[in-house]
Formats: structure tokens, sequence, C-alpha cells
């Protein structure tokens, strides 16, 4: 029985429920010292003097260092000439920036003497908001940049012809809201530079991407640089960021001979773990009375804060990419800005630019039912790309896409809802003041996932953008398969073992999935992208799939029959016809390492092969979701009552992981829509430096889910998985905020930006009174 | 900084230790006592990654001094299985139930929905999300999580073997 589309139970389970997992905080190597950081207080100043005679006087201190004990290493990477230094020297540029770092014998002793350091800082005028950094008279961050535009990608042609013509046109600006990803893990290391190399243990998505860089910033070789990701308690794109812990760590170890750990507090995490999103849109849209869109015009404005990282400054590429979303569009100006401001820098977060993507066009063709009288709907369907019409070439170069059918998405969702009764009771609601008003938004989105094309990855400073597969048979018949993805919570060593399983004719029990370790993994890239299963997996497949050939040939020569009359299932070689005829993988296994057991010609060793897996394109993950909403109509409180989601990812491996992969990424959707949002003074004091005061949503907060399911397969692979990560993040804040402004269109609401507090809600309830 | 002796009994096993006097339950636990099942998340009580039982009573080790257990009882996600290995229903239900992706903040909510089981043994779901209100879960959105302690109610006392449990989900194809 195939185990492909199995709903198999995680492997990763046990330990994991019984407290046997291993992060990084619960390792201590013997003699293991504690970093702690001394962070900016100041959102934008000159660091006069660091003072740290004190905290290196304290007892159990074994060193701190400041800008001038790292004058001799390199900034972490970065664009020429804005590169973000290790320990800031002369200028700070938003708070929680590190000046000073200590190392002391354990965690209480590190903070004394965090607090000892003494910091004098000399205030400059900080730049807040993009709208801020582009002004004229605005403070620049580097002085060498002329201002805080990093790049400018203007419009090639305005479409003045197209809007001109155009029977009616409509504006929008959007504020896409900046977020802090929280993995409820934060970001930890922990380095042991001894005589024969380095090793660092991180909590990071892309172990062999960090070794590359370690080796390259110190100058080592990568056979003695070994990166071990453990058990990584959550990612969500922030953790593949090449921030200053990953360098001082090693750089301390070495320095004092002596094992170093760094885990970040929740507060520092919020304050210094990259943030995402952040993005201001303009756009313009252009269609006829028919709500038939003929041109969409936008001008992104990316805020990169305070260090423009290089993954930061390809998110308006990925959001430009996929602003059309599943809808034909005859013509489209793009345009987008990086600029940087004095807050936490920007770079990926579930989703890292298609969420605004989304977020943009869903809201888009919502006015555009609003303007034209149309069911946002029948909007929808008369605007989609349709299921003949695949593979079907966007306005944008990266966006081709593979496969899909958007119309049975959401008929589908049609089928899960019970969209007129949501009406009627909309309807019968709007009457009565006391119950709440109804509001129903829907997202008919698609995103670009499957990171894998050549050159997708590597524009972002990776080696490349396959994925690694090694499948090893070992002498009893068990397998063991090695991935360069690096799981942090997806199951991939449940559903790596599934798809070994199915290909080898193994049992999934006697299948082990190794990953997250450069000494044992041959190459690897990362878990980001929605890449583990659509390109990994890919080539888990394929390696077993060589690995079943060989076995088959060996398994033929023991039965005296011919290879292609075999077939593997449940752990033996039957020969089809004669289930008599019949050979154990055991025995085969066996076999393959005794060469006077083997036919002519053949090695000793041969059940095991390498995969560089790549595709020829990027996979479009699609899907159709609803969101209906109650609003108070006193308080402004927003509730979710209802999530209805069809979910299109291809060929889905398991069932249960899937789900909760959506479930799990549409709660961080609705947590951007209604409750989240970094946010800072005039002055660039962060406000939300606690969970107390950024709003990750509790049990309470969030709603069941209704879920279905369509499978469009991607052309890009024989698996035909698109990948699932991102979807859930992608797809859901427009429904969120699609109900909400539906809610209050009797009003004259046509726009609320995120998130949808209650506060926002009453004074637009309140403006109408 | 001078040490106070401090006495718990931890999973079921009498401890003695001298410990500084500001030093949290779940530092006690995790460095001191190298239980390393117990998680931190944050900083200011509010993620429940941390959450322990104190005499029977979920409590959130990170804002309980260890000075301030001595005396008492403490249950980690360690004394949870028996000496044999075998899994609770709560343990057993986050499996089932996929009411778990990365895992860190797992043993937090499998205290906390310990806790609550045995105060109410078979709590509606809108019960279960709001006594599970002070634990946070990055991964799932909950309603796995709420899935996984409903199926922990429904088989209440019986314990799982964690290596040789069932392959597939119930319901299955």
């Amino acid at each position: 029985m195939s185990l492909i589309g199995a709903k198999v139970l995680r492997k990763e389970d046990p330990n994991l429920v019984t407290g046997r997992g291993s992060f990084v905080d619960d390792l201590r190597p013997d003699r293991c010292l504690t970093m702690a950081f001394v962070p900016s207080t100041e959102a934008h100043a000159r660091v006069r003097s660091v003072d740290a005679s004190e905290a290196a006087a304290l007892p159990g201190v074994a060193a701190v260092w400041t800008a001038a004990d790292v004058a001799h290493l390199p900034p972490c990477p970065g664009l020429p000439g804005l590169e973000r230094p290790l320990l800031a020297s002369d200028v700070v540029r938003f708070v929680g920036e590190p000046v000073a770092v200590v190392v002391a014998e354990d965690r209480y002793l590190a903070a004394d003497a965090v607090a000892a350091v003494v910091v004098d800082y000399e205030p400059l005028p900080a730049v807040v908001g993009v709208q801020a950094a582009l002004a004229a008279d605005a403070p620049a961050l580097f002085p060498a940049l002329g201002g805080n535009l990093v790049f400018e990608q203007p419009w090639e042609s305005d479409l003045a012809d197209v809007f001109a013509a155009a029977p009616r046109t409509a504006s929008l600006h959007i504020v896409n809201n900046r977020c802090a990803p929280t993995p409820i893990e934060p970001n930890a290391c922990l380095a042991d530079w001894g005589p024969s190399g380095l090793t660092l243990w991180a909590a990071f998505q892309a172990p062999h991407h960090l070794r590359n860089k370690l080796a390259e910033f110190f100058g080592i070789a990568h056979d003695e640089t070994r990166v071990i990701a453990p058990d990584v308690g959550g990612g969500f794109g922030a953790k593949i960021n090449l921030v200053p812990e990953l360098y001082l760590a090693p750089a301390l170890s070495r320095a004092l001979g002596r094992p170093v750990k760094y885990v970040q507090t929740r507060s520092e995490c919020l304050q210094a773990m990259y943030h995402g999103r952040a993005q201001e849109q303009d756009v313009d849209v252009a269609f006829d009375d028919d709500g038939r869109l003929l041109g969409l015009r936008f001008m992104v404005t990316q805020d990169n804060g305070g260090y423009p990282d290089p993954g930061g400054m390809g998110l308006p590429a990925l959001t430009t990419a996929m602003a059309t979303g599943c809808y034909k569009v005859p013509r489209v100006a793009v345009g987008w800005r990086n600029v940087v401001t004095n807050t936490t820098p920007v770079a990926s977060y579930r989703g890292a630019g298609r969420p605004e993507a989304t977020f943009m066009i869903e809201r888009v063709v919502d006015l555009v039912a609003d303007e034209t009288g149309l069911d946002p709907l029948e909007v929808r369907r008369r605007n989609f790309i349709q299921p003949d019409e695949f593979p079907y070439a966007t306005s944008s170069p990266l966006a081709v896409y593979d496969s899909g059918n958007y119309p049975g998405a959401l008929d589908e969702l049609l089928r899960i809802l019970d969209y007129d009764a949501v009406r009627q009771e909309q309807r019968r609601n709007l009457d009565d003041d006391t119950k709440p008003l109804i509001g129903v938004g829907f997202s008919t989105w698609v995103e670009i996932a499957g990171f894998g094309p050549p050159g997708s990855l590597e524009a972002f400073g990776h080696l490349g953008s396959w994925e690694s597969a090694q499948i090893r048979v070992q002498p009893d018949g068990s397998a063991i398969v090695y991935t360069g993805a690096s799981p942090h919570g997806q199951g991939t060593e449940t559903t790596f073992a599934q798809i070994a399983a199915d290909n080898l004719g193994i049992p999934f029990e006697r299948i082990s999935v190794r990953h997250g370790d450069t000494a044992t993994v041959l190459q690897g890239i990362g878990t980001m992208g929605s890449r583990c299963t659509a390109i990994a997996g890919e080539g888990v497949r394929a390696a077993a799939t060589t690995v079943l050939g060989r076995a088959k040939e060996i398994a033929a020569h023991l039965l005296e029959a011919d290879p292609a009359d075999l077939q593997a299932e449940d752990g033996a070689f039957t020969v089809r016809g004669t289930p008599a005829r019949s050979v154990s993988w055991n025995d085969v296994a066996w076999a393959s390492f005794r060469p006077l057991d083997l036919p002519e010609g053949m090695t000793p060793g041969s059940l095991e092969t390498s995969v560089f897996q790549q595709v020829a394109n990027f996979s479009f993950p699609s899907g159709a979701y609803a969101c209906v909403v109650e609003v108070d109509r006193h308080t402004g409180r927003v509730g979710v009552r209802g999530f209805y989601l069809v979910d299109d990812c291809g060929t889905v491996i398991n069932p249960l992981l899937a789900e909760g992969q959506v479930q799990g990424g549409i709660a961080q959707g609705i947590a951007q829509a209604l409750f989240e949002e970094v946010s800072y003074d005039p002055q660039g004091a962060l406000l939300t430096s606690t969970l107390m005061d950024y709003l990750v949503p509790a049990a309470p907060d969030l709603p069941g889910f209704v879920s279905s399911r369509i499978c469009t397969p991607t052309p890009n692979s024989v698996l035909g998985a698109k990948g699932i990560g991102e979807s859930g993040s992608i797809g859901s804040p427009p429904a969120v905020v699609n109900a909400v402004v539906d809610a209050l269109a009797h009003l004259g609401v046509r726009h609320v930006d995120m998130p949808v507090t209650p506060q926002k809600v009453w004074r637009l309830l309140e403006g109408a009174r | 900084m001078n040490r106070i002796p401090v006495r718990v009994t931890v999973n079921g096993e009498p401890t003695e230790h001298d410990v500084e006097p500001r030093l949290l339950l779940v530092h006690h636990l995790r460095e001191t006592l190298r239980l390393t099942g117990t998680h931190v998340g944050c900083d200011t009580s509010n993620c429940g990654a941390c959450t322990v039982l104190l005499d029977g009573e979920p409590v959130k080790s990170c804002t309980v001094l260890a000075v301030q257990a001595d005396g008492h009882q403490v249950t980690t996600v360690e004394g949870l299985a028996a000496g044999d290995g075998r899994l609770t229903a709560v343990q057993e239900g986050f499996r089932r139930e996929h009411g778990l992706q990365c895992g860190y903040c797992t043993p937090g909510m499998i205290m906390a929905a310990t806790g609550l089981l045995a105060a109410e043994p078979d709590p509606p779901e809108h019960r279960i999300r709001e006594a599970l209100e002070g634990n946070l879960c990055r991964c799932t959105g909950y309603q796995m999580i709420v899935n996984a302690v409903r199926w922990a109610a429904a088989h209440a006392g019986e314990t799982f073997d964690v290596a040789t449990g069932p392959r597939q989900a119930e319901g299955a194809a």
C-alpha cells in the first residue's frame, strides 16, 4: 500500500513529547561559557565611548568585547558599504543593535556584566517609517548614500494610455504592517572552536549555507568547519539571517579556548531577530464596468530597517512577481524602492514578499467589486486564469505559473461554506442593533514556491538552488536518508521516510532520515521558500529509484530472474506472477556488501546514491479562503467566527502534516490581520519589546478551521508536490481584512490597514455615527 | 553570592542543592538538575513553555524562584511517562492529533493540559482554549492542540507504547 497521501504519525514526536528533544540551549559542553549582548538603547546615535572596565572586573566574567576588539574581523555579509558591523562602532542605527558583548560563567553573571557596561551616546535625529525616511530633509543613516533610498526600480511605463482610456479606475494606499516572526525558540547558537576546527550548533534553517559563510568569514576550510542544526524551535524564515552572534560566538570561543553559548531572551528576540513585511504600496487599477481588470500600476516601498539585509532587499522583487495573483491583467507597471530607517532590519518572514502581493491584489479585486457593485466572487471569476491556460506566463519573467485550477478551488470553497446563509444573516443583523455586524471576505490566491530553479537562491547568497538527497541502505536492509533540507517543525523525517518507503519497498519503520549536520549530510541548501518537499523530497524519490534499480539487479541475480520481472514491496522482492519466488530486502542488502553474492561487474556498496535535485521552474501553490467575522458594534472588536479553506499544493505526502502547515500559516496570517504589529515611537524606541506588548494570539483568539483540498500536481517533478509551508500566511490576511471591510461597507468603509484592532474599528464606527 | 539549601522532590526523586536566592526554578530544573525538557520562551511569563506542575498545579517555572519550591513536589515532562517509557494519554494525544510541529512549546502545553484534565476530566473545546491561554504555540494555530486534549480526555488513564504505537492516525486512508 502506498504511503504517499497517508496520515502517517510523525517519527519526530516520541522525543518531543517526552522532553528528549535536543535544542541548542539544552546542550552544555564542559566549561561552556554564556554570551550576552549590550544592546543599544538609542535608535540613532553616535557612540562616544563604551566603558567595560567595571564589567570586566566582575567575578565570573571571562571577556567583554567592544567594536575595537573585533576590528580585525569583517562585518556581516551585506551590501557593499552598507554592511552591518559585528558590534556597532561609531554609530548605532536601531534599538537593540549590540554595542558590546560579554562572556561569563553563567547567564546570571553575564546579565550582571551587561548591566555594568556604560555606554555614552550622543543622540542623533532618528528616522522611523518610509515616508519620514524619504522626506527631503530626513537625516541620513549612511551619509555616503546621500539619503535613505538604497535602491529604486522605476516603472518602465506609467500606463498613461491604459488609465486614460479605462472606463473606471481606483487607487489604494496600503501599509503592510511590520511583524516579528517570534518562533517560540529565539535565536540560539553554541560555538566550540578547538584545535581540530570549529563546531557551531545553531538554531538555523540552512546549516550548510552557514558553514560556507563562516568558513569564508574566518578564512578557514569547509572540512574543518562543522555546523549542526539540532532540534530547532520554529524558524518562519527568520533563522536564515546572518546575524552577528553567529560570528561572535565562534570568535570568542577561539579567543577564550572554551565553548561559548548564546541564547536570545525574548525581549532581545523581539528587537534583534529580523522583522518581516514592513512594506507600503501605492496601487492604481484600471477596469471596466463589467469588473474586468485592464491595468495595474503600483509602487512598493520596502522598509529595510537599520541595515539593508540582502534577503530583505529582495522582498519587493517577490512582491512584484506575484502582484497580479490568479488573474489575467493585460498591462502591468511595476516599481519598487528599498529604504533604510532606524529600526530593526527587515528580512524574510513566512511568505517573504508574497503575502504583501496577495494582500494588495486581493484588496484590489474587492475594491473593483465595490466600485462596480458586483459580487466579489463574480469579479474574481471574470478575471481568473483558466485551468486550460497553463503554463501561464504572467507579466513577470519570474512567474510562469506551472499549473492550477482557480475556479475549481473556489467551487470547492462554496461547497464547504454556505455563502447565501452568511449573506442572509448579514442582512438580518444590519438592522438589529443588538446583533454584531457580520462580514465575509475572500482570498483566491496563488504564491510562488519550490525555490529550486538555478539562480533562484544564488541571488540571495546561497551556493545553489538544488537540494541534496542521499540514500544508504544498511547491511541489514534498513535505510538512512540524508537530506540537505533542514527542518524546524515540518516533519521531514516522516514525509521523506514515506517517500523513500514507497520508492524503495523498504518498510517505513526501517527508514531513518538524517539532517542538519554538515559533517554527515554531504551538502545542502536548507529549508525555506516552501522548497523542502518540492525539491528535497523529489531528490529523495529520485535517489530511491536509482537504489531500487540496483537492488533489483542483485535480487534478480539471487533469484535467477530478470530484474524487469521483479516488484519490491513490504520489504521483499518477488517475481511477478510467482509469489513463491521471493527474496527479502534484508538478504539483498546483505548480499550487496558481499562480492561473492553479486552479479558479475557489480561492486560492493552499490545500494547508496546521491542526488543534487534541481527543477526547471518554480511551483505555484494556490487556494481559496473565506473568513467570516463578527464585529462588535460597541467595542469594535473583530471576532473570527469561521475560517474556510481550500488548498492546492499539488501532491500531498501526508495530509495530517499538510493540514498542520496550512492551519499554522493561517494562524499567523490572522495574527497579522488582527493582532500583531511591531511599533516604534517617533524617536525609534521600540514599543513592542515583550510578549506583553506584542500580541501573539493564544488559543482563545483563533477560530477552528473548515478545510478541504483540490490537487493539481506540478509538472516540474515526478512527485508533483508544490510546497505548502507558506501558503496559509500568504493567503489568509486579505480574507480577514476583506471580511472586516465587508462588515463595515454600509458605513462607506473601503479599506482598513492591518492590524485591524478594536480601536481602529471603533473609530470607524464612531466616525459614522 | 550566598547560597541557600533547596530541597525539591522532582518527578518523585528527592533532590537537595545549595542555590543562589535569585535562581529561577526553570533554571534550577534545566541547569542544576539537567532536566532540559522544560523550555524557556520568554521573559515575561507570557509563553508558558516553562510550565511544570508544582504540587500538581500548573505553574510557569520562570515565575517561581527555586527557593520557593523548597519542600514541594515538581513534575516535569520527563516525569510523565512511567519508568517503562509508556506515554500518558496527553502525550499520546499530541502525537495522534498532530498537536505539535517544532516541539518547543510542547512540554509546557502538555503540562498545562495535564493540569487541566486533572481538574476537569472532560472539558469542552472552549474550556480547553481558555485553560491553555497562557501557553503560546507559533506552529499549529491551536486547533490540533485542542483536538489532542480532547483525544486525551477520551483516553484518560490509558498508557501507550512510545516505540510501537500505530503508524497512522485514526480515520486515515
